[in-house]
Formats: C-alpha cells, sequence, structure tokens
C-alpha cells in the first residue's frame, strides 16, 4: 500500500510528469494519433526539463549577486526566493504538499465545472509551490493531520479559480480578447497595479507609444534587453561590493567587469533557455487544455504563466523591471536604517511580477500607470515578507522565503485566521471568498453582457 | 512549404497567432502541407521558413528575413486572413 502511495506521490511531485499527465490526457480527449500523443507528451516532459535547467542556469548566476549585494551594505537578509524555500521545506512537507496539490488541481476543475469561476490554473511550478507553502501554513497553525490535505486542497483548487478572475478585467484588456487569463501567483501586485493605473486612465500615453529611436530597435530582441539590463546591474553591484571583494570571493580573481558581463548574459542565456522550454510545453498544453476544456469542463479559460502578457506591451516589459527593482532597492535601504530584518530585493520577482505589474499598469493608465503599478508591486514584495515571518515555523530561521505576492497574501491571510480562529474561521474564511469569487464574476459577466 | 510566426519572446503573442494562421488557412482552402511554427524574433533566421509572420512592431527586426507579412493588429484574425490570401496569391501557392 505504501509503495502505491509512493509511486504517486512520486509522481505528482515532479512537475514535469504531473505536466506531461495534462498533455497526455488533452491528447487522447482530442483523438489524436498514437504518434502525436506519444511526442506530445515526451515534448512535455523535455519542455519541463529544460525549463528546470535553464532555472538552474539564472539561479546560479543570480548566487554572487546576492552575495555582492549583501556585501555592499553588510547586511545578513533575507533573500525572497521560492525554489530556496520549497527545496527546504520538501524535506519535511514533501508528501502533504503532494497530495495537496494532486487534490488541489481536482478541486480547481471541480469549481470551474460547477461555478461561473471557469478558469483553469495551468503554471504547474506554481501550483505545486502553493501547495507546499500551504502545507507549511496550516502545520504551523495547528491544523494537523489529514485535515492539512482537506483544507490545504480546497484552498489551493479556490485560490487557483479566484486569482484568475480578479486579473481577468484588466487581462481583456491587455490581449484585447477574453481567451486567456493570467495564472501566476503575483495576482494580486497585478490586480493592484491594475487598480492603480486606473487613477491615470486617459492622462498618459500608452509605453507603447514611447519611439525607440531607429538605433534601438534591436532592444525589442528581449535576450539583448536583458543581457544589458543585468549587465548594468552587475557592475553597480560590483562596485558597490568593491572589486576587491569580486576578486576575491567570487570571480576567482577575474577582473569585476568580466565577471560581471559573463554574469549578466548568463542570466539573460538562463532566460533564453527557460523560454524555449516554455515554449516546448505550451505548444502541447495549450491544444491539450483546448481538447480538456471542450470535452469535459465546457467554457473554461487557461491561466497562464506571466510571460504570456509580455509580448503584448514590451516597453511596459523593461519599465516595469526597472521601476519595481529601484523601489526595491529603496525599500531596503529604508529596513536597513530602521533596524531589524531586511528583505534583499529578489531580481527574479521582480523582474517577472514588475515587467507583468508594469503591463496591468499601462494598460489601464499608459505610462505613468505603468510607473506607479510596478512601484507599488516593488512596495508589496519588499514589506509583506515582513508580516509572513512569524508563520514560517522552523523555516523562518532559513533566511529565505516566499517572493511573489499571492504567497504572502495568502500566508498572511490564512496564518493570522488559523492562528487566532483555528480551523473554523478557516473554513469560514474559505466560504467567504469562494462566496465573493462567485458574485464578482457574475457581475464582471453580466458588465461585458451589458457591453456587447 | 513553411510559415514562421515571430514576436519578442517567442511565446505568446506569436503562439496564438499561430494558431489564428491556422484557421485562416484552413478557410482559405490552402494546400494542407503547409506547416506553421513560431519563435522569437532573434533565433529567426531566413533559412527557417518560406514566409514569415511578425507585428509592426518589429518590421525593422524581420527585414533581413525576407518574405514577411506585417500585422497591424497581431490579434485581428481578419487582417491576417486577408494578408495572408495577398501574400500567398503573389506566391503562387493559392
Amino acid at each position: 500500500m505504501n509503495s502505491i502511495l509512493g509511486f504517486f506521490v512520486d509522481v505528482f511531485s515532479q512537475p514535469a510528469i504531473l505536466v506531461a499527465l495534462i498533455a497526455l490526457i488533452g491528447l487522447i480527449v482530442q483523438k489524436k494519433s498514437a504518434a502525436d500523443i506519444t511526442s506530445g507528451t515526451i515534448k512535455t516532459i523535455l519542455g519541463f526539463l529544460v525549463l528546470s535547467a535553464g532555472a538552474g542556469v539564472v539561479t546560479n548566476s543570480l548566487e554572487p549577486f546576492g552575495k555582492m549585494f549583501q556585501e555592499a551594505f553588510g547586511v545578513q537578509g533575507v533573500v525572497p526566493n521560492n525554489e530556496a524555500i520549497i527545496s527546504i521545506a520538501l524535506k519535511d512537507y514533501g508528501t502533504t504538499a503532494a497530495l495537496i496539490m494532486m487534490f488541489g488541481m481536482l478541486v480547481n476543475i471541480l469549481i470551474a465545472r460547477f461555478t461561473n469561476l471557469k478558469y483553469i490554473f495551468l503554471t504547474g511550478h506554481h501550483t505545486f509551490y502553493m501547495a507546499a507553502f500551504l502545507a507549511i501554513l496550516l502545520t504551523v497553525g495547528n491544523i494537523t493531520g489529514t485535515m492539512t490535505v482537506v483544507m490545504g486542497s480546497i484552498i489551493l483548487g479556490l485560490i487557483m479559480a479566484v486569482l484568475p478572475a480578479l486579473g481577468q478585467s484588466t487581462m481583456k484588456k491587455i490581449t484585447g480578447s477574453d481567451q486567456v487569463a493570467i495564472g501566476h501567483f503575483g495576482t494580486v501586485s497585478y490586480w493592484a497595479a491594475g487598480e492603480i493605473g486606473k487613477l491615470f486612465s486617459g492622462k498618459s500615453k500608452s509605453t507603447e507609444d514611447i519611439k525607440f529611436p531607429k538605433g534601438l530597435s534591436f532592444l525589442r530582441e528581449s535576450t539583448i534587453s536583458i543581457s544589458l539590463t543585468m549587465i548594468v546591474l552587475y557592475i553597480i553591484a560590483a562596485l558597490f561590493a568593491g572589486p576587491k571583494f569580486v576578486h576575491s570571493e567570487l570571480s576567482d580573481g577575474t577582473n569585476f567587469i568580466v565577471f560581471s558581463v559573463i554574469q549578466g548574459v548568463t542570466f539573460a542565456a538562463g532566460v533564453f533557455i527557460i523560454l524555449t522550454g516554455v515554449r516546448l510545453i505550451l505548444a502541447e498544453i495549450v491544444p491539450a487544455f483546448k481538447g480538456i476544456s471542450e470535452k469535459l469542463v465546457p467554457n473554461t479559460k487557461p491561466a497562464l504563466d506571466c510571460p504570456i502578457v509580455f509580448p503584448y506591451a514590451q516597453n511596459a516589459v523593461l519599465i516595469g523591471f526597472f521601476v519595481s527593482f529601484i523601489t526595491g532597492v529603496i525599500g531596503m535601504l529604508i529596513m536597513f536604517l530602521v533596524g531589524g530584518v531586511v528583505i534583499l530585493p529578489g531580481v527574479v520577482p521582480h523582474f517577472f511580477l514588475g515587467a507583468t505589474a508594469g503591463v496591468f499598469g499601462n494598460a489601464r493608465g499608459g505610462i505613468k500607470g505603468a510607473i506607479a503599478g510596478a512601484a507599488l508591486n516593488g512596495i508589496l514584495v519588499t514589506f509583506l515578507p515582513l508580516l509572513l515571518l512569524p508563520f514560517m515555523g522552523d523555516l523562518g530561521a532559513a533566511s529565505t522565503t516566499f517572493s511573489d505576492t499571492d504567497f504572502l497574501a495568502v500566508g498572511i491571510v490564512v496564518g493570522y485566521i488559523a492562528k487566532f480562529l483555528g480551523l473554523a474561521g478557516v473554513i469560514a474564511a474559505v466560504i467567504v471568498i469562494g462566496v465573493l469569487g462567485v458574485l464578482l464574476q457574475k457581475r464582471s459577466n453580466k458588465a461585458v453582457g451589458e457591453e456587447k | 512549404m513553411k510559415i514562421l510566426v515571430v514576436c519578442g519572446h517567442g511565446l505568446g503573442s506569436s503562439f496564438m497567432v499561430e494558431m489564428n494562421a491556422q484557421e485562416a488557412l484552413k478557410n482559405l482552402q490552402a494546400p494542407a502541407d503547409i506547416e506553421v511554427e513560431h519563435s522569437d524574433i532573434m533565433t529567426a533566421s531566413a533559412d527557417m521558413a518560406d514566409l514569415f509572420i511578425c507585428g509592426r512592431d518589429l518590421e525593422e527586426n524581420a527585414q533581413r528575413l525576407g518574405e514577411v507579412v506585417i500585422l497591424d493588429n497581431i490579434l485581428d484574425k481578419e487582417e491576417l486572413q486577408k494578408k495572408l490570401e495577398e501574400k500567398l496569391k503573389g506566391m503562387n501557392i493559392l
């Protein structure tokens, strides 16, 4: 019995296999040929492994960057990084996390089938992180045993359906259609960026109207612009940390400018690899999803990873990253002056969440909206982790924490409710959020109906 | 014959346009052996396809690729179908 359970845990704790299973089901439902089913399923696993390899390259190139920052400002700070905290958490919470993930996805499908929250969350790695995070949160909140899995799955399935709904009204503006939703646990940032962007509605030009001089059109090629950005950031960090520190501790004597250039471009190379992997996965998942949604759950929308919005406003992506990161640096300096825990700016969350917040802000309020939205994201990812620290249990001492806004928001809400109101409070919160989600979606559907 | 749709990242919009292009080709009753794929502008090279599709924002970058269809609105299916029809007729494929 245990070995069977172990097999399923292995299957569901390997995101590559899990996502491939979804592709497999989709391809079977579409009645594809055996050849198409085999190649589609293998390509999905391949894509996931390519993606993980790219993530490894990015993480490796970020490591010296963090060390430079730490040296420059002389603080033992907390680095917000999902991958780092998850790898530590899985030792104790792995099985619970895998079970929560499996049943959470089932709950997501059931919600999409039976309510008006018709979103299927397809960003597998975020689902897995959230499952592990809920396992930690509920355990620290004294909700243990089978109840952890039951409550964790219900909460996970619910947020997988409610959060994409929260972002959908701005997503419609960005993509110009109602076909895809945002499925990335930074939705609180994106929604907030859209709301703050509304303040500038009609008062500011779109970021995409910025005419880059002709000689700068090469910046449209994302890998080039990411390389340049990262080289500049590395050189600044290296100058603050001092070339001596870089030479003796990080680069093995290689000149700090050469080292910064190599690390900056390595980061871009990692992103390039990740994008190749994502391309392989999406090529099977999206058509497969069509199969699943058309046959099993009618009229659902796929909720997809945040880079899906990048092509719609590429200037907003760069502006968003810059503004969010600078806000994070300023926030760090403030915490440093006040004393206590210092949250270091994580380049990855500032890049992905900042860029996406920039796109959402731009869709509502042009350039000013993009700047305000990205700055708001910078503030959220810098200061919210402070409120989360009490709920990390023994992991609180690990000097790393979750980085993306939805983890922070869910953590703070569920954490405080579990601490002060116990299991009954958590159940009540789940019901309230579920009902609110359904009602808000009803209103937004009605608004769409009237527009037509 | 192969068509390659390109965008900055080669992920979102090029994939969406690829699916729209397949639909458009079906509507135009184009030969069934026309392949459509998507990629990013940086890796795209002239030998990768016979025809390229991209948005107005990449017009400059795409000049080196040869035969290119430039879209004013990448989500507009009608524009895509009209421009594809003209281009394919010009290339004696339709």
